[in-house]
């Protein structure tokens, strides 16, 4: 009989383990609504070699064993379903190198986007990374992963899309660079011209591997960020002012949200950035152009934005965004997120509001274009008071209803819960289906990691 | 309902037409003007309807004091001609509406508005606000409904007015310092022109700093500085307190440099018209503006309303002249630090 | 604080708290010492609710999870929430239950028990308190100052080398000033952040009604921790007397010309102690001080004012070092961040800061290479003659 703790103990030290109840408590539990399920242990492992002696012990023994960044997916994707170890990912926090000229960063397992956007700000001021809107504790890794976006979304894709490179432990414990990485001292490519085996980790919710590097596209920094808020009463309109402001190819970020009190409402929040004000001028004018018939018809027109309120907009990352947790006095949001056509938002945006209704829930809607309105990212939020559990139980079903009307749109759901997964894989392709499973077969012959997820029968 | 204190027969014996004659975004004669102030007056279709940008202007240019401005608004609303996108009327309108969230300090007597504009209680400290500072009303339930009027929205005016004045007589409130310009335009020209008289009296805050000034003489060091005044669209609507910009000026030792677009013939800052009326507009607005302070040598920018610097702040913030407030000027003069500028 | 039990399910556990204000550090000092989630102030918030709820049963760790926090109020300064300056109330709260029920580690048990018994948390005798103030005058009604020592101040060897620099500095200005000596009662700051909120009450009323027994008007403290109590927390009990930090009369004396300061060539950097800085505000004050002396090339420490990183001697902890044990402790990751400055001096104006940060020079074996002086020594140096 294995004693995990001894063994845990040797490859990290004792400082570095815990199965004392309180860090099983915490590490349990996410601050969405999904139900709770214990860790056995809690490990936070410092170097490549530590995540790969701990994997191979999980494997030896088939313990299962989940990692986790920041913790802030919101649907549970980080709660250890069976039990088993927890790797606290977070002491893997270093920047390990930034390459000027081919633009990327290698990070570890578990840097956080806060740590990156400011030392790229002190060491790099020129380059840049795509900050996503959640809290700076969220890490690079697991964003990556989960297929988060950022502020360069817009116009360059998931950040999934920015990987530039692995370093990967594989549920057996081997180790495999993924990318040019595997060939060239070089991370500039996750896969051409080799074939792209990025794709065997990222989207897996960490079913198929531990990332411990991660190699990362950077994209120019310029000194100036703008924001202009571009109001419309029409829904239908939104997916060709997508189309007409990603035209114009001057725009950054474009996020649309219906404000609380005003359902009829579309607030888009056009992003700007540029090096003199000049270009500023120039690009705001681009936008101005490409809008102007909608104003003209007075079926939209630009709010003015006090000084305080745009410095607020334009923070990276949005810190009063995360403020919204609190509406209910109660610490809870969540929100089912989709990745769907952008054709899609007049009537995305109006379940929302009905499930809103039927369920008696705070609620709040967005959507975010990606790489140019190929598709679109829409947060149905739910806000909730964590000191009421019937609240809880009302939102969990709003997220299993709007998921259901997601997947009847043709959207696809973004960070899927185990409920999630579920209603999309009864969906899909079975041959698509089977793939999956043989991968995940192969790769975790045991089913150690992160089980629970992505478990086709 | 309120009515609105308007006399056609002065509009007849009129004879200059100057509310449309002077304005600044039209171009009409004498005739062509009665001809459109009579279909105004008639309630006919006008191009002046959906023209009017909203500063304000002819009513100080109305030498009868007939209100034609707020006669416009008023027919605007009437015959669903739309002042602004309908979704940025919205959002405004819904963003002033009273839901129950504002902040009474511990009233006296004499109390400051902040309106709803958050930046005026950071304006309203120091030596200057000894002993008023801790006086005050701010909220959406004290904020002046006179924005509507840029909305064509004459209706939630009528609405809302009466309740906000209701509000703050309500606190015993027996002289308010209207921190916002607007707010006091609303209770010294829009209230009575619609029949309502405020149990309080409204001070413009320029009355008060003059005499505070006054008052810390001893402490005043002339800036020598030369600043371009903005005057903002509500300073129209009670032209009788321009003289308190001098006054002030004066007595801080600031040069407001001679200009083309000042006094009567001020522009907007084009805040409103950028949103309302659109960038082609605005951009000539903004820009005439700015280079006319550049020419006329101006250091500083000085503004009045908080909403005149997000226009202000784009262009003329970016030609060398610093942007200030009325009320840091003043700091600046006792010694103390500003809040807005540098 | 009242509703804390009804109120800390608030917390989202985002994490900014964790953080500097621009993410470049982590300035939490019990998470950066411990590094597991628990030990930051989410995790702290959600295991109190956790215990109070009856989830989860009270243990020695838990304990140490709830002491280890310094309530240096960096969450309190990070926090994006609305509730953001309730926090460390929300801790304080949390332990106060746990003081009522008689659950907290040994540590704390000791530090409250000796403050009870001895007047101190360092179990010296009350006769010893005023042994190091040979010649200094005790307090008579009409002076214009009550200089309050503190605990640290009159039993700690260091910290009473700081307390005799303020003394000379007081005393050389002319200063009308007396001190209680062995009448002088423990503040309560720190019994307050422990969570002993019924000893606190009793050390203030008793503190005020001596004070007021003497006709005090004036009260400058030596040490933050007392200046917050004061100041504070003290005006609820009735105490209606002005409350300084010595800083604050250090700075009118060098500003009238009552101090006149020579040439003193030294690189300093300035460590902003938790209960002047976050806690009161006060970050101008010190650095006016120490660019007055001539020759004092100030240098700040990347994480400065309201980002300043604790050095982990809070909430009593500059005695039961609760955070000790490791080169993660925060007192030596300030000390290394300080050396890092290429600082000659490391100032503070703090007892608590001082002793933490000259024992992790040492350990850190930076002596000789990196001083530690409390700012009243400092100006005490560059006094002519």
């Amino acid at each position: 009989m294995v004693d995990v703790l001894k063994e845990l103990i040797g490859i990290v030290g004792e400082r570095y383990v815990s199965n004392h109840k309180e860090e099983l408590y915490f590490y349990g539990r996410e601050p969405g609504v999904c139900p709770p399920h214990e860790p056995d242990y809690v490990v936070m492992p410092e170097t490549t070699e530590q995540v790969q002696e701990i994997v191979r012990l999980a494997n030896m023994y088939k313990v299962p064993i989940t990692a986790v960044g920041g913790g802030l997916d919101l649907n549970g994707l980080i709660i250890p379903h069976r039990g088993g170890i927890l790797l606290d990912m977070k002491r893997m926090g270093k920047i390990l190198e930034v390459n000027e000229k081919a633009k990327y960063v290698i990070v570890e397992g578990g840097t956080t986007h806060g740590t990156l956007q400011s030392y790229l700000r002190k060491h790099h001021p020129q380059l840049r990374h795509s900050m996503p809107d959640s809290p700076p504790i969220a890490t690079v890794v697991a964003n990556a992963m989960i297929h988060g976006q950022g502020v360069l979304t817009q116009q360059y894709g998931f950040n999934s899309d920015m990987v530039t490179g692995l370093e990967v432990v594989l549920p057996t414990g081997e180790l495999c660079k993924i990318g040019s990485c595997s060939v060239s001292p070089y991370w500039f490519s996750k896969g051409p011209p080799l074939p792209d085996l990025t794709g065997l980790f990222l989207g897996w919710f960490g079913t198929t591997g531990i990332i411990t590097k991660m190699g990362l596209r950077l994209y120019p920094c310029k000194k100036i960020r703008d924001v202009l808020a571009f109001v419309t009463d029409r829904a239908e309109l939104v997916p060709d002012i997508f189309l007409k402001l990603s035209h114009t190819e001057v725009v950054e970020d474009i996020l649309v949200g219906v404000p609380p009190r005003l359902k009829t409402i579309h607030n888009i929040q056009i992003f700007l950035t540029a090096d003199s004000y000049e270009e500023l001028d120039f690009k705001t004018h681009m936008v101005w152009n490409a809008l102007r018939e909608y104003c003209d018809n007075k079926d939209g027109g630009f709010m003015p934005i006090p000084m305080p309120g745009k410095e607020a907009l334009v923070e990276m990352p949005l810190r009063f965004g995360v403020s919204i947790a609190d509406v209910r006095r109660g610490g809870g949001f969540v929100y089912g997120g989709a990745i769907a056509p952008i054709e899609k938002y007049p009537v995305l945006a109006t379940k929302v509001g009905e499930l809103g209704v039927k369920y008696n829930l705070f609620y709040d809607f967005a959507a975010r274009p990606i790489s140019g309105g190929l598709c679109m990212m829409v947060p149905a939020l739910f806000l909730f008071n964590r000191a009421d559990s019937d609240e809880i139980e009302r939102v969990s079903r709003a997220m299993h209803d709007i998921a259901a009307f997601y997947l009847e749109q043709g959207a696809v759901v973004w960070k899927p819960n185990l409920d999630e997964q579920e209603m999309t894989m009864a969906r899909m392709d079975p041959n698509t289906l089977n793939l999956m499973r043989m991968i995940r077969q192969s790769l975790d012959p045991n089913g150690i990691m992160n089980p629970g997820n992505w478990d086709i029968k | 309902m309120l009515q609105l204190s308007f006399d056609a027969h002065k509009c007849d014996v009129c004879k200059t037409q100057a509310c449309l004659v002077r304005c600044q975004y039209l171009d009409l004669d004498r005739e062509a003007a009665k001809s459109e102030i009579g279909k105004i007056i008639r309630g006919e279709d006008s191009f002046v309807l959906d023209a009017c940008v909203g500063c304000y202007a002819c009513e100080e240019y109305c030498p009868m004091g007939n209100h034609p401005f707020y006669l416009i608004v008023e027919r605007q609303e009437e015959k669903d001609v739309l002042a602004a996108p309908r979704a940025v009327t919205s959002m405004m309108l819904d963003q002033m509406a009273p839901r129950g969230k504002f902040t009474v300090g511990t009233i006296q007597a004499k109390a400051l508005s902040f309106c709803f504009l958050a930046e005026l209680q950071f304006l309203a400290t120091g030596k200057l606000f000894d002993g008023i500072g801790s006086s005050y009303i701010f909220g959406r339930e004290f904020a002046c409904p006179a924005y509507c009027l840029h909305y064509g929205k004459a209706s939630v005016m009528k609405e809302r007015l009466p309740r906000v004045i209701e509000n703050i007589e309500r606190l015993g409130i027996g002289e308010l310092v209207c921190m916002h310009d607007e707010c006091y335009a609303t209770f010294k020209s829009l209230a009575p022109a619609y029949g309502l008289v405020p149990h309080f009296k409204p001070i413009h805050y320029f009355e008060y700093l003059y005499e505070k000034l006054k008052e810390l003489k001893a402490e005043l060091r002339p800036l020598k500085v030369k600043v371009a005044y903005q005057r903002p669209c509500s300073a129209r609507l009670h032209p009788e307190t321009d003289h308190l910009v001098d006054d002030i000026f004066e007595l801080i030792g600031v040069e407001r440099v001679k200009r083309e677009y000042d006094r009567e013939n001020a522009l907007c800052c084009g805040t409103t018209i950028r949103s309302n009326k659109g960038f082609d507009l605005a951009d000539d607005v903004q820009k005439r503006n700015a280079d006319d302070m550049v020419e006329a040598g101006a250091e500083y920018c000085v503004f009045n309303c908080p909403a005149c610097q997000i226009g202000l702040e784009g262009n003329v913030g970016r030609r060398g002249i610093r942007l200030i407030h009325m009320v840091d000027i003043c700091k600046m003069a006792i010694g103390e630090e500003p809040v807005t500028g540098e | 604080m009242e509703d804390y039990a009804e109120q800390i399910h608030r917390c989202f556990r985002c994490g900014y708290c964790k953080f500097t204000h621009d993410y470049l550090d982590w300035n939490c000092p019990s998470y950066a010492r411990f590094r597991f989630d628990t030990y930051s102030t989410g995790g702290r918030l959600w295991l109190g609710r956790a215990w109070l709820n009856n989830e989860i049963d009270w243990s020695e760790h838990l304990g140490e999870i709830l002491y280890a926090c310094t309530t240096c109020k960096n969450c309190v300064e990070q926090c994006p929430m609305r509730f953001s300056s309730d926090i460390v109330e929300w801790i304080v709260g949390i332990r106060s239950a746990m003081v009522d029920r008689g659950k907290v580690p040994e540590p704390v048990t000791r530090f409250l028990t000796n403050v009870y018994d001895y007047g101190n948390p360092l179990r010296m005798r009350r006769v010893e308190r005023d042994a190091w103030a040979d010649g200094i005058p005790r307090y008579q009604p009409g002076d214009e100052y009550l200089l309050y020592v503190g605990c640290l101040g009159s039993y700690d060897d260091v910290a009473r080398t700081m307390a005799r620099s303020v003394v000379d500095l007081l005393a050389g200005a002319g200063l009308s000033f007396g001190i209680l000596g062995t009448e002088e009662e423990c503040c309560g700051n720190e019994v307050y952040m422990l969570g002993e909120l019924a000893l606190f009450q009793e050390l203030a009323e008793k503190n005020i009604r001596q004070l007021k027994g003497l006709g005090v008007k004036k009260v400058v403290a030596l040490s933050p921790h007392a200046y917050n109590a004061m100041r504070n927390n003290y005006p609820k009990f009735g105490a209606d007397f002005e409350v300084y930090h010595y800083l604050q009369v250090l700075d009118m004396l060098i500003r009238s010309g009552s101090l006149k300061l020579r040439s003193t060539k030294a690189r300093v950097t300035y460590h902003d102690p938790c209960f002047l800085g976050r806690y009161n505000g006060m970050y101008d004050t010190p650095r006016r001080i120490l660019r007055s002396i001539p020759g004092v090339e100030l240098v700040e420490m990347t994480r400065n004012r309201e980002n300043a990183f604790c050095c982990g001697g809070g909430s009593g902890n500059f005695v039961m070092d609760l955070l000790s044990g490791s080169t993660e402790s925060p007192s030596r990751m300030r000390a290394r961040e300080a050396y890092d400055t290429g600082a000659d001096v490391l100032a503070t104006a703090c007892p608590a800061c001082m002793t933490m940060l000259m024992d992790a020079v040492k350990v850190e074996d930076l002596e000789g290479k990196i001083a530690v002086r409390d700012i009243s020594q400092i100006v005490k140096q560059a006094l002519p003659g």
